[in-house]
């Protein structure tokens, strides 16, 4: 049967503000999934908390819906329970580099095989508008309304030196090109880190999608290789009136379930039974 | 001759302190004696003082005895700490370069038994590490058994570093040991009785007897943040996750374990977490995750002494109230405490049983003085393949192809609903966080929500067939009853049986809680109400149980018998209580 976005329905309605950033990323990643192959019996999406991680509700595929910053080690936990397994990871701003921040730069340097696209708003959009960790100085918001004035955190720069092994950003408002990271991002074996800059309609009236359109600007319309590290930090500091996406840093290294001997020889779940050959081991104890 | 013997060894951290203990334990265990060894040390690495206490017996065994028969001191606070634990005719073993101590230093009467360990060191050019190798070799010359005894453990202790090394930590025993015969051949107090090998016995921590239980038990997956007292699990785990097929994995802190261990459980593997009390504190959302989205899971939890970063390396029972009100939320768990190793492995496999059959989070309530101390336990124990029972598993053939399976449907006397795994054909649904239908959609809908809460706290009333009521060691009539749980039920069980269970005509018995959540109320309640004085028995300063106790029994517990100094109890200790007129 072939994967379209219609495969994904669920009969549920998107609760997302009109306008929302988010249906362009969930528009492509349905897209991304059925270039892929991936039905929704095959995969499994672990979300975060916030307005991204309701988009399970209209989204059929196997989904865990866990705790405000810890999607990444659920999705780590069950990706070397079953390495097979495809494991797409759907956070924000501020579940994956506000609460979830530490396991974000762990996951990075493990190198799972793991997908995980953060949907980058500024804000926390399901609390009513506070600042999120990647909001710029200045930003009024409801907890800034003075503006924002610690600097903000770049997503890119570090998951580049955390050890991610793809690291991209795209723009929900080009469904297109974002469906075409999403599918790179996805095949790509190991950590891979994309981030999508949104506009939040109702609680940024700076950066619209105008604001960004503006602005942004294509790596790969460029003779941009994304295989150096430093030059790939420093495209990824690049901000203000020219502000580039796509793909900055990509190299192929083990994932973290490579490293693991115990799946030389097949995912954990399929030896969910075994007890091991443990009488052998029990003279080490006599 | 005796038939037990009380050895104590200390000295600096980072001499091989520890490791002696295990040699001396596996060597006496191995010509069928039962033996029992307690380490106690300070949060360090190098310095600081260490001590090794070994019990060696010719029957069996369940605590240390507040008295020591051999002092093996490698410095001098070793004395200076521990020459109250002395009686008349105890052995000091010292070197006079340390101290050179005197009869009139002590109150008591030892037997003064200067061995020049430095000389000895010097004499076969070893390193000053050495020392407890010599000391070894001197223990069992003054035990008076065969040198014979020792040599295949410390063979096989040190084979893996080279035939050199064996072969130098054999001689330098070996001259300890003829020290011993040549320059004392007329001190024989301490020998101890000679005794026949029934079975094969392994010496083992408790933390190693959770990691057998795990994975006879399939544990095939566990994240665990290194922590005293559940270290040596990890090593146990980590050393052997190639040819047991298991991963262990380090996460960055134990939240994200605790989520680790969730994502594997929800992808169709057993999986679990160890820590203690500070580390768990880290985990109880994600315990209160577990609950909602009903995940199985084990947590082991090694108790130590809190609050805060409090003693880490001493015992105490003071988390038994935490675990069962832990997380947010009102939702269904187990809690099991094991008394031993044996029990530590017993009660691991059916943790595991439990967290699959009911798909609640199962805790295994152990504390430092179980998981760190070495136990001898025959190795018949821990053989052959236990039936596993996965629980109620959806069968892909039975799943329709209509997006119709409902992970937490609401049919179910028992509250448990059959689950799939990601990647099932057919099986789609949404392990959620937030409270959800049968489907895992969200649902905020009073019913719904009734239902659901129904649902969960059914399987509590369920697991009622499958309680462990509490176990009676002696006369289940007694009039004085000792309540205990955990690893209060060994030094409790050894001073019943010194006075053949029964105190000034009266007689006593133990009631022990293995299992300790949900409470076996009824259980409880007959066992006690036959009894006119009831002695609480806890490792912890507000007496835990006995409030769990009264909360389901209404059975108030007048006397207890409180240790909170993160030290064991000692068999003294009890008979003090249970024989003062009340």
């Amino acid at each position: 049967m072939t994967i379209t976005a219609d495969s994904f329905k669920t009969g549920y309605l998107p609760t997302w503000c009109p306008g929302c950033g988010d249906y362009g990323i969930w528009m492509s990643l349905k897209n991304a999934l059925g270039e892929l192959s991936i039905g929704p019996d095959d995969g499994l999406i672990v979300y975060g908390i916030g307005c991204h991680g309701n988009m399970y509700d209209w989204m059929r595929t196997y989904g865990f819906i866990g705790l405000h910053g810890r999607a990444l080690p659920v999705a780590q936990g069950a990706k070397l329970a079953n390495h097979r397994l495809p494991v797409i990871v759907v956070s924000g701003d501020g579940d994956c580099l506000g609460e979830g921040g530490n396991h974000f730069i762990h996951a990075a340097k493990r190198n799972p095989d793991i997908n995980v696209i953060i949907h980058d708003n500024q804000v926390y959009g399901l609390t009513t508008g506070q600042a999120s960790p990647t909001a710029k100085a200045g930003f009024k918001t409801k907890s800034t309304p003075e503006g924002v004035v610690d600097e903000p955190m770049n997503p890119l720069t570090l998951a580049i030196v955390s050890g991610a092994t793809f690291v991209a950003r795209g723009f929900a408002g080009d469904p297109l090109g974002l469906t075409k990271l999403m599918v790179e991002a996805v095949r790509h074996k190991g950590f891979s880190v994309l981030d999508v800059l949104q506009p939040c309609v109702t609680f940024d009236k700076v950066h619209t999608y105008g604001w960004y359109r503006s602005r942004l600007y294509s790596l790969s319309a460029s003779d941009y290789a994304p295989t150096d590290k430093l030059r790939a930090l420093t495209k990824a500091v690049e901000w203000g009136d020219h502000i580039p996406v796509g793909i900055f840093y990509r190299e192929e290294k083990p994932t973290s379930e490579d490293r693991e001997p115990a799946l030389a020889e097949g995912p954990l779940v399929s030896q969910r039974e075994s007890q091991g050959n443990l009488d052998s081991l029990l003279e080490e104890f006599q | 001759m005796k038939d037990s013997v009380t050895w104590k060894i200390g000295g600096e951290a980072g001499f091989g302190i520890m490791s002696s203990g295990t040699i001396l334990a596996r060597a006496f265990s191995r010509a069928g004696y039962c033996v029992f060894a307690t380490n106690e040390y300070p949060s360090l690495i190098r310095g600081g003082h260490n001590i090794v206490t070994v019990r060696i017996a010719t029957r069996e065994i369940h605590a240390l005895e507040g008295v020591v028969d051999i002092l093996m001191a490698l410095n001098q606070e070793t004395v200076d700490l521990h020459k109250q634990e002395l009686h008349d005719g105890s052995i000091v073993v010292f070197d006079p370069k340390d101290y050179d101590w005197q009869a009139s230093d002590f109150s008591n009467k030892p037997v003064l038994v200067p061995v020049p360990l430095r000389g000895l060191v010097e004499q076969g050019a070893g390193e000053p590490v050495m020392r407890n190798t010599i000391a070894l070799g001197v223990t069992v010359g003054l035990l008076g058994v065969d040198f014979i005894l020792v040599e295949s453990v410390i063979h096989d202790q040190f084979t893996k570093k080279g035939d050199e090394v064996v072969r130098r930590n054999l001689a330098f025993a070996r001259s300890g040991y003829d020290f011993v015969k040549t320059n004392l051949p007329a001190l024989q107090g301490c020998h101890i009785a000679p005794t026949t090998k029934k079975e094969d016995v392994l010496v083992l921590s408790g933390s190693e007897a959770v990691g057998l239980g795990a994975v006879r038990a399939g544990m095939r997956f566990a994240a665990i943040y290194p922590m005293t007292p559940i270290n040596s699990l990890i090593t146990f785990l980590a050393d052997h996750a190639k040819e047991l097929r298991i991963v262990y994995k380090q996460p960055e802190d134990e939240i994200a374990g605790i989520n680790m261990a969730i994502g594997a459980s929800i992808a169709g593997v057993r999986s679990m977490v160890a820590t203690s009390g500070g580390g768990f504190a880290l985990m109880v959302e994600g315990l209160s995750l577990a609950g909602m989205v009903e995940a199985p899971l084990v947590i082991d939890l090694g108790m130590r002494v809190g609050p805060a970063t409090g003693m880490p390396t001493w015992t105490e029972q003071g988390e038994l109230q935490f675990v069962i009100h832990a997380g947010h939320g009102e939702f269904p768990r187990v809690v099991l405490a094991p008394a031993d190793a044996a029990e530590a492995y017993t009660l691991t496999i059916e943790a595991f049983q439990l967290a699959d059959k009911y798909q609640v989070p199962v805790f295994l309530l152990t504390d430092k003085y179980i998981n760190e101390s070495q136990w001898c336990v025959p190795k018949t124990h821990f053989q052959g393949d236990v039936l596993l029972d996965r629980g109620k598993i959806a069968q892909t053939e039975a799943l329709a192809s209509d997006v119709s399976f409902s992970r937490y449907s609401l049919g179910n006397d028992d509250g448990i609903s059959p689950r799939s795994f990601p990647g099932q054909k057919h099986g789609q649904y949404f392990a959620n966080s937030y409270e959800h239908n049968e489907v895992g959609h969200v649902s905020e809908e009073p019913m719904n929500r009734k239902a659901m809460v129904q649902k969960r706290l059914k399987k509590l009333s369920a697991m009622s067939r499958d309680i462990l009521p509490p176990s009676v060691y002696g006369d289940p009539e007694a009039g004085v009853t000792c309540v205990t749980w955990g690893s209060t039920r060994g030094p409790v069980l050894e001073a019943l049986e010194r006075v053949g269970f029964a105190v000034g005509g009266t007689r006593v018995n133990v009631v022990h809680f293995s299992w300790i959540y949900p409470f076996p109320a009824a259980q409880a309640a007959a066992l006690l109400s036959k009894s006119t004085r009831i002695i609480d028995v806890e490792q912890n300063a507000t007496g835990q149980l006995s409030s769990l106790i009264r909360e389901h029994t209404g059975i108030l517990i007048q006397e207890k018998l409180l240790k909170y100094d993160g030290r064991p109890f000692f068999p003294e200790e009890i008979l003090d209580k249970v024989q003062s007129v009340k």
